[in-house]
């Protein structure tokens, strides 16, 4: 029987994350959308009942990064996912025949390093899930969830063989509504998701690299999106940024490369109160610099972004341009700094970048 | 060299018996040894395979101690906890009066260790993930094994039933799935063995980091960690002595067949002494000769070798059936039916004919490389160098007598059993020559006559040429009467216990609580049932080893009828009102129990009142008052109903069974289908030592011939004198058919003790290790007198042909004799 892990990502790629699922968009986010929900302009996103799972959707996900500093000022990066996929529509399946499979990614980043690990899940047992109040978002032994019945702070918790994390993350600051008001429009052809973020978290914790135990603080941003058909079906892949302005400006940014090599361009540039507006798409210009060889591909690790509206012109560098997760729908991930107009540090997330 | 090799392999063609006679001898041995390693092999290749699945020894599992089902949230709590385990439920099902081994998995969990867990070629799982997909969700997939498919007479395109009306997931033929199972998803296992939210275990991942939770504050259910070995290696532990019994029958063919090359090749080597000595009288140096002969050994046991393993391959796929049905049978053991060989199978059989072609020679390449060039022929110092040689036979063999003695008083153990018998056999053969020249000694001191005494004397002499034809004779016997009366024996034991232990009409199995209660109490309104006999039941585990707990009503079909190894006086009430217990007489033996020990089954803690036989049971059994087992197991299952009723009724009362619950072939059968069934596996189970045993017959009958044939040759000088003395050709003749068939009779004789003593060693040492019962010693002196006649049949047919060619010898060659006497 194949029940190689290669066949679980093509199941939980039929449509979910990470995959690279061959014809329909990467990881299959293209896939046909029947019978789940769809998405669909002016949403009335509430909290904290839409900090749980949308089951009626086809696939979400929880996703936190964070740029981190130790004591003597050495940069970290930590990643944490969570992704839900329904296999199949309808009522949700009791136990072990629920439909909703579930995929946590983990990793550390350093300059020298980057460590990551996967884990894999169903629904309907109690081995993944997440629930809304008070939230939690969990794979085996791996959690993001509320402390106490507030939603912040929050701890976020893995373990790994070679790695693990323990952060704290707390922010007085709301959810923030990507897109307009959350219908964050993803294709000219209305693929679309929902899409909120919390970019104001304050962190910090212990890294474990190893066996060594390292103490860091800095700033995480959390976001979450769940749709249906999220990507239009001849859209390959993406190059998504998350941006701390030192102004304290959040800026978020994304590219979605076509096959055709045409681009679909989007944002939300967050003011320090946490008012978001969209960028519109002609303002944003993106630009590789350089590319790094990475898993036998050339990948774009430093880039000239710039908003003319808002004068943001920068250019950006990885903190280590191996950040590569080698998981089962294998991708870029890692933290990035970057200077010009403004200064700041951020996230980089690049995927469907196909093997040379 | 190649001269050298030419002239040394002339003696072949002026002798081509003895070519046959060597190249038979190896191919023989090599065959039966190979064919019984091929047996061997494939079988634990099945086990190994099914124990794989789930990643064999490397993987560890969550168990509860009682081997009991457990509620599946302990999957999610130890995973939550940071335990990397992945749940299983395993079970059996009916299907077309089989039973199937159901195996439920989690793909996403599945440790990588498992071989479930590797891709295989020729699976049907598509890359696509659909297959995958359709695996894990309702209406699922199972994955089995094509040969059992066709073996349960299953197809892709009808959907399987199983005996309690389960429609199976769709069947899916799976290369890397075992012989009889059937591998689903976890959830369609549950929903297929009516166990929703149960596990029977979870595997640790070997190759994940441990949590640092401990185990008891993981999960609230108390699960203990425990091997595979423990878990499904139960079939290595007790099939062990299945495959013990079939090498060691192996073996013996082998060495019997080693007798053959060891009397062809000496015979070959003193026939070829003048020859030698030309060579190296020419110049050829004595390391040269000696590696030319080693050449001319190798290629004859190659050529040997590889018909043997031919051969073997041959007697392999022929008992292949038997073994297989045989040890499903005995152990729920499923082997695959066809064979598939490995190449080191091939080289061991080639290695094995090598090496016992060179066994067989030493003594003679040995002696062809210090032989003095120039020495000459000593034959007549026979009678000295069989003095000498008997004496050093009688020697040993009284000193394997001894080390029998010694491991019978001080070993333990099956190998041990083994030890024993092959040190009696091989002390019985070697101990024949001796017996058998005191016997023709004493016959000669009363022989009258010339004619008379030469007759023993010429016998003691042709001894020595024939010994190992004789006891290759002897231990061929000696085994076969060991055996025959191992399994008559046992057969007769059998058969009385089944007819005393199968008291009640019809047995009814295979029931789920519902139907059990609707069966009970449909029964218990009717006039035609005398009495109602049901059971419950529960596995559980006791010092690891799997055991079947019992429930049954106090009656008197019981009290009466049930035999008991041995009982305390009070056994049926102890039973009834003291929650005491009875125990197969297996599970004694194996935890070492006496009447009145107290066991501890979890929180039970009952007194042993009888121990009872439990033949054909490869696991432990323990027998209890229905309402005590249900009071310790609370989810204890419905054990089957026996129900007694008047012999006039038992056809209309199954009718009647069958038009209102439909039940099917295997879950409703009557005593007497009962007794054939389970005397049918036992057949089964012998009929490959039975045929091992023909077989090993048939190699001795072998020897014998060719030892004959060559001896004939060699005679003449001995003969020539007798016939210039006046005796006639067919007198002659006479006399040499009367000397051979003396000799097998005498040896058949000595056979007999021999072979009560083998048999002793199987039933009181060999059983008891292997099986757990010993049984009572029966003989059967018709199969001595049988077998006797069989020897004295061998030896005739076998000395027939040189009897024949000495009448009607040319005169001119018994002349020659004299011309060419050296």
């Amino acid at each position: 029987m194949n029940v190689d892990r290669r066949y679980l990502l093509t199941l939980l790629c039929m449509t979910p994350v990470s995959a690279f699922a061959q014809q329909q968009g990467f990881a299959g986010l293209g896939g046909p959308a029947e019978g789940f929900a769809r998405v669909r302009p002016n949403p009335q996103i509430k909290f904290p009942a839409d900090h749980g799972a949308h089951p009626s959707f086809r696939i979400e996900w929880w996703y936190v990064t964070a740029n981190l500093t130790d004591d003597e000022g050495a940069l970290y990066g930590a990643q944490f996912t969570l992704f839900r996929q329904a296999a199949s529509p309808g009522p949700q399946k009791e136990a072990w025949e629920n439909q909703q499979f579930w995929l946590g990614h983990a990793a550390i980043t350093t300059e020298e390093a980057h460590l990551y690990a996967e884990k894999f899940g169903r629904g309907g047992v109690g081995q993944a899930g997440v629930t809304a109040n008070p939230f939690e978002a969990w794979i085996d032994d791996w959690s993001f969830g509320s402390i106490d019945q507030s939603f912040s702070p929050l701890r976020l918790h893995t373990e790994a063989p070679d790695f693990g994390y323990d952060l704290h993350l707390s922010t007085d600051a709301a959810m923030v509504l990507q897109g307009e008001d959350g219908y964050s429009v993803k294709s000219d052809r209305g693929q679309a998701s929902y899409y909120v973020s919390q970019p104001f978290f304050e962190a910090k914790g212990t890294l474990r690299l190893g066996t060594k135990n390292v103490s860091v603080k800095g700033r995480a941003w959390m976001d979450r999106e769940w749709s249906s058909q999220p990507l239009a079906p001849d859209q390959e892949g993406w190059d998504w940024f998350s941006l701390h302005l030192d102004s304290g400006e959040k800026v978020m940014l994304f590219r979605l490369r076509h096959t055709g090599g045409e681009n679909y361009f989007a944002g939300n540039w967050i003011s320090p109160d946490g008012g978001s507006t969209p960028i519109p798409s002609s303002e944003i210009n993106m630009e590789p610099l350089e590319t790094a060889r990475v898993a036998g591909r050339d990948i774009p690790t430093g880039w000239r972004l710039s908003v003319a509206s808002r004068n943001l012109a920068i250019e950006t560098t990885a903190l280590n341009p191996q950040s590569w997760n080698e998981t089962g729908f294998p991708y870029w991930e890692g933290p990035t700094t970057f200077t010009g107009s403004h200064n700041g540090i951020g996230y980089l997330e690049m995927t469907g970048y196909a093997r040379i | 060299m190649i001269h050298i090799l030419k002239t040394l392999l002339s003696h072949w063609r002026r002798h081509p018996m003895q070519l046959v006679a060597l190249l038979v001898g190896l191919t023989i041995a090599t065959a039966l040894w190979s064919g019984v390693q091929a047996l061997n092999a494939q079988a634990r290749d099945s086990y190994n395979k099914a124990a794989q699945l789930l990643g064999g020894d490397r993987v560890e599992s969550l168990t509860l101690v009682n081997g009991a089902l457990f509620s599946d949230k302990a999957f999610a709590e130890l995973r939550r906890a940071g335990w990397i385990v992945s749940p299983v439920l395993e079970g059996q099902v009916r299907v077309n009066g089989k039973s199937l081994r159901v195996i439920g998995i989690d793909p996403l969990s599945l440790p990588r260790a498992a071989a479930l867990a590797t891709p295989a070629t020729g699976t049907e799982i598509s890359e696509d993930g659909k297959g995958f997909q359709s695996f894990l969700t309702r209406p699922w997939q199972s994955l089995i094994a094509l040969s059992t498919m066709e073996q349960f007479g299953l197809g892709t395109d009808a959907p399987a039933i199983t005996e309690t009306g389960i429609t199976l997931p769709a069947l899916t033929a799976a290369e890397n799935v075992t012989p009889g199972i059937l591998v689903m998803d976890v959830g369609a296992a549950q929903s297929v063995l009516e166990a929703v939210g149960k596990l029977s275990r979870l595997l640790i991942d070997p190759d994940a980091k441990t949590s640092t939770t401990p185990l008891e504050d993981a999960t609230s259910i108390p699960l203990q960690r425990t091997s595979e070995s423990e878990v499904s290696g139960d079939l290595n532990r007790l099939t062990d002595s299945f495959h013990l019994n079939l090498t060691a029958f192996g073996m013996l063919a082998f060495l019997v067949g080693l007798f053959i090359v060891y009397s062809a090749i000496t015979l070959a080597f003193e026939q070829r002494l003048p020859m030698l000595r030309t060579l190296r009288a020419c110049g050829v140096s004595a390391l040269t000769l000696t590696i030319a002969l080693l050449l001319e050994l190798l290629t004859l046991a190659l050529i040997g070798g590889i018909t043997g393993v031919a051969l073997g391959y041959l007697i392999a796929v022929a008992l292949m059936p038997d073994v297989a049905t045989s040890l499903g049978g005995l152990y729920g053991a499923q082997v695959s039916g066809s064979l598939a060989l490995s190449p080191s199978w091939w080289s061991a059989g080639l290695g094995m004919s090598m090496i016992g072609a060179l066994a067989a020679s030493s003594y003679s390449l040995a002696k062809a490389y210090w032989m003095p060039p120039l020495a000459t022929a000593q034959r007549f110092a026979w009678r000295e160098a069989q003095e000498r040689r008997l004496n050093w036979q009688s020697g040993i063999a009284l000193a394997l007598l001894g080390l029998a003695i010694i491991l019978y008083l001080f070993g333990n153990g099956l190998v041990v059993g083994f030890a024993i018998l092959a040190a009696l056999l091989v002390a019985g053969a070697l101990a024949l020559p001796p017996l058998l020249s005191l016997i023709l000694r004493v016959g000669e001191s009363h022989a009258g006559g010339p004619v008379s005494q030469w007759f023993w004397a010429d016998s003691r002499m042709q001894l020595s040429g024939l010994s190992v034809a004789l006891m290759a004779m002897l231990l061929a016997l000696a085994a076969n009467i060991g055996v025959g009366t191992m399994v008559d024996g046992f057969r007769k034991t059998f058969n009385d216990w089944l007819d005393q232990r199968l008291v009640a009409e019809i047995y009814l199995d295979s029931l789920d609580e519902t139907r059990f209660d609707a069966v009970m109490s449909w029964l218990d309104l009717r006039e035609d049932v005398t009495v109602l006999l049901p059971k419950n039941r529960v596995d559980v585990r006791i010092e690891g080893w799997p055991v079947r707990v019992l429930g049954f009503v106090d009656h008197e079909s019981y009290r009466d009828y049930w035999p008991m190894k041995a009982a305390n006086p009070d056994l049926w009430d102890a039973v009834l009102s003291d929650e005491a217990i009875l125990v197969s007489e297996q599970l004694a033996q194996r935890l070492t129990l006496r009447l009145d020990d107290t066991i501890s089954i979890g929180e039970w803690q009952p007194r042993i009142v009888g121990i009872y036989p439990d033949y054909g049971n490869p696991k432990g059994q323990i027998s209890a008052n229905i309402d005590t087992v249900a009071h310790y197991f609370p989810d204890a299952g419905p054990g089957g109903i026996g129900v007694r009723t008047d012999d006039d009724n038992i056809e209309s009362l199954m009718e009647a069974l069958r038009t209102q619950f439909n039940f099917t072939g295997s879950e409703m059968i009557d005593q007497a289908s009962l007794k054939a069934f389970s005397k049918g596996i036992f057949e089964k189970t012998f009929a490959v030592t039975a045929a091992l045993n023909v077989l090993t017959m048939l190699v001795a009958g072998i020897a014998m011939f060719m030892s004959l044939l060559t001896l004939s040759e060699m005679r003449l000088p001995q003969l020539a004198p007798l016939w210039a003395g006046g005796l006639t050709r067919r007198k002659l003749a006479m006399l040499e058919l009367g000397k051979t068939i003396a000799l097998a009779l005498f040896t058949a004789m000595l056979a007999v003790p021999l072979g009560l003593l083998v048999a002793w060693c199987l039933i009181a040492v060999v059983n008891v290790q292997a099986f757990g019962w010993r049984l009572p010693f029966h003989v059967f002196p018709y199969q001595w007198i049988w077998l006797v006649a069989l020897a004295i049949l061998t030896a005739f047919v076998a000395s027939l042909m040189p009897t024949l060619r000495l009448r009607t010898i040319a005169p001119m060659r018994l002349l020659r004799v004299f011309a060419n006497e050296r």
